[in-house]
């Protein structure tokens, strides 16, 4: 078992964190859950609600065979079991964007069961995490409290779209491992393309459960799974960054272990995560947490489907994450870090592919993964807003590759594409960049660098290492285009070494 | 299985349901006697019978995913006490 990676100290003794989440994948549908009302983001105000949504009096749910089959084929994305037969339960509360009063949820028999899915951390090492279930769910419409200082605006459009809800076991231990769980998972749906994970829009959210406990007890309960050893646990909700979800477990330990060094006691309750001030605070009155008598929808028969249907899906999966960078490690000969950088996301491994394709591999790779990532890092933009194409990168390579410009020289090229978007010929043919062959021309520039410099030309007769100040001569005199290997062979065999 | 007048009040505040203390003893008799009218039902031997959760031997009816709904913001509005903007307006839910 290896040690706790995160440990916080407190007077009384080190204090360790247990996390589990639940993360809300909005199902990447054109119609909601239980009718057929638009799913789409950003509508006007209630103009994708039906009477379903609104819950009329009367209006029943029908559900969307598409949202099922999504939450399959994630299911099958974390290698869980899939459920046959499962059933849908109402959840009580009351809240004015819930015009139903229960969302219609899995409760007892979830579509899914127990998968795992294995993340890769900052420092390289990978951890598997247990999932203890998905299930299919509605969304509840929005409030907005802050247009009018006495009233609350309720807006129905995301009333009844559809939700996977992937429920973790309480495996990590680590702020930046929940952090890179939510990463790993939120690559899987993509890869799928199973949900949009956009966390900003919301189609991706975490409810992050923190507890925090002494050395020693997490492994107690490991050993045989008694919940008893861990400490009580608050559930940080709605967390809609990878950055946030660490800082919610950071913060909420801190707060927990300051009531427990005090002598006091930590109150099972749900709580809210104020990212300006860097703190927890209470978000329901107690009296009312956690009782939300479930029971089975009488409007819905179980959900009942054939494993061939499941055998067919199977067959559809992509190639996920994992096996993708298994496979630019030993097909493509890919070092484990770029073929890590360039499978994180289903559209950087598409870029890569693309550029890739009749090319060096390692040279694509490095191209993308250094020049491209960097460069977009620097810009603060998205892979999908390259202002370099994977034709136009693709053929900066070729260029290289046909000794029509150096590496060095590519590097400038590139630079020009990315502030122009023109293609790289263009480029090298406007700048006048194209790379000096002929042998002749170098030639000349090398017999006149020995006749002028006596004294360099002694020295690299003793220590070989000189030669790169000849090398840098030419380069300097032909604007960096001459060819390095030949000009390396040239100076060589006149210089006799 | 009793029910407590204690039980009446908590259950009366979830389903945001008044139930004025006077009233509470009255309703937990009343609440009594419908759970024992339908323990009857206990009598009944189930033993190897799978739990039914239909009468009707159907499957689950299932739609495709196709938008045929919405746009309909006035009739979702028209019973609403107070709208605004194509928002329904109610009482402040926060603090």
């Amino acid at each position: 078992m290896p040690d706790c990676p995160y440990t916080l100290p407190g007077a009384t003794g080190d204090w360790e964190v247990v996390v589990g989440l639940e993360v809300h994948a909005q199902v990447a549908s054109k119609a909601k859950l239980f009718s057929g009302a638009s799913a789409e983001y950003g509508a006007a105000p209630n103009s994708h609600v039906s009477l379903v949504d609104a819950a009329m009096p009367g209006m029943l749910p029908v559900i969307n065979k598409f949202c099922v089959e999504q939450a399959i084929r994630t299911g099958l994305g974390l290698k869980a079991q899939i459920n046959l037969w499962s059933r849908f339960d109402r959840k009580n509360y009351f809240y004015p964007d819930l015009p139903q009063g229960y969302q219609i949820s899995q409760f007892k028999d979830p579509i899914v069961g127990e998968g795992e899915i294995v993340v890769e951390l900052d420092d390289g090492e990978t951890i598997t995490v247990g999932i203890e279930r998905l299930h299919l769910e509605q969304d509840a419409g929005k409030s907005i409290h802050d247009l009018d200082p006495k009233a609350t605006y309720v807006d129905l459009n995301r009333s009844g779209v559809a939700l996977m809800e992937i429920v973790s076991k309480p495996d990590l231990r680590s702020p930046q491992q929940a952090a890179a769980y939510v990463r790993k998972l939120r690559s899987i749906v993509r890869y799928l393309g199973t949900c949009d994970g956009n966390m900003a829009q919301g189609s991706m959210r975490a409810d992050v459960n923190v507890s925090v406990c002494r050395p020693g007890a997490y492994e107690k309960y490991k050993a045989k799974g008694d919940f008893s050893h861990l400490g009580t646990r608050c559930e940080i909700k709605n967390v809609n960054s990878q950055r946030f979800v660490a800082l919610a477990v950071e913060v909420e330990a801190r707060r927990q272990i300051a009531i427990l060094e005090d002598g006091g006691r930590i109150d099972q309750e749900t709580r809210l995560l104020d990212t300006v001030k860097g703190e927890t605070r209470s978000m329901r009155s107690k009296e009312e947490a956690h009782d939300y008598r479930y029971f089975p929808d009488p409007d819905l028969l179980p959900l009942e489907f054939e494993q061939a249907w499941v055998d067919e899906i199977k067959k559809t999966l992509p190639e996920l994450p994992d096996e993708k960078r298994k496979r630019f490690v030993a097909e493509l000969g890919l070092s484990d870090y770029d073929a890590g950088v360039l499978t994180a996301d289903k559209e950087r491994a598409d870029f890569f592919e693309a550029v890739a394709d009749g090319r060096d591999p390692k040279l694509a790779a490095n191209w993308v993964s250094q020049e491209l990532f960097g460069a977009l890092n620097k810009a603060d933009k998205d892979l999908s807003d390259s202002p370099v194409s994977t034709a136009q990168l693709g053929k900066l390579i070729d260029l290289i590759g046909d000794d029509t410009i150096s590496g060095k020289i590519a590097k400038d090229v590139f630079a020009k594409m990315f502030e122009t978007g023109d293609d790289p010929a263009a480029i090298v043919e406007r700048e006048g960049l194209t790379q000096i062959t002929d042998t002749g021309a170098i030639e000349a520039i090398i017999d006149a660098l020995i006749a002028d410099n006596p004294k360099q030309v002694e020295q690299v007769k003793e220590k070989p290492k000189a030669l790169g100040w000849f090398v840098g001569q030419v380069m300097q005199q032909t604007q960096g285009k001459a060819n390095p290997g030949a000009v390396n062979k040239l100076l060589k065999e006149k210089l006799g070494l | 299985m009793s029910v407590t007048p204690d039980d009446v009040r908590r259950i009366a505040r979830l389903a945001r349901i008044a139930a004025p203390e006077a009233r509470l003893d009255e309703l937990a008799g009343e609440l009594n006697a419908i759970l024992t009218w339908i323990e009857q039902l206990d009598e009944v031997d189930v033993d190897g019978v799978a739990p039914m959760a239909s009468s009707v031997e159907i499957a689950l009816p299932m739609r495709e995913d196709v938008v045929t709904d919405g746009n309909i913001r006035d009739d979702v509005l028209a019973n609403a006490p107070r709208s605004e903007e194509g928002f329904f307006v109610v009482p402040k839910v926060v603090e």
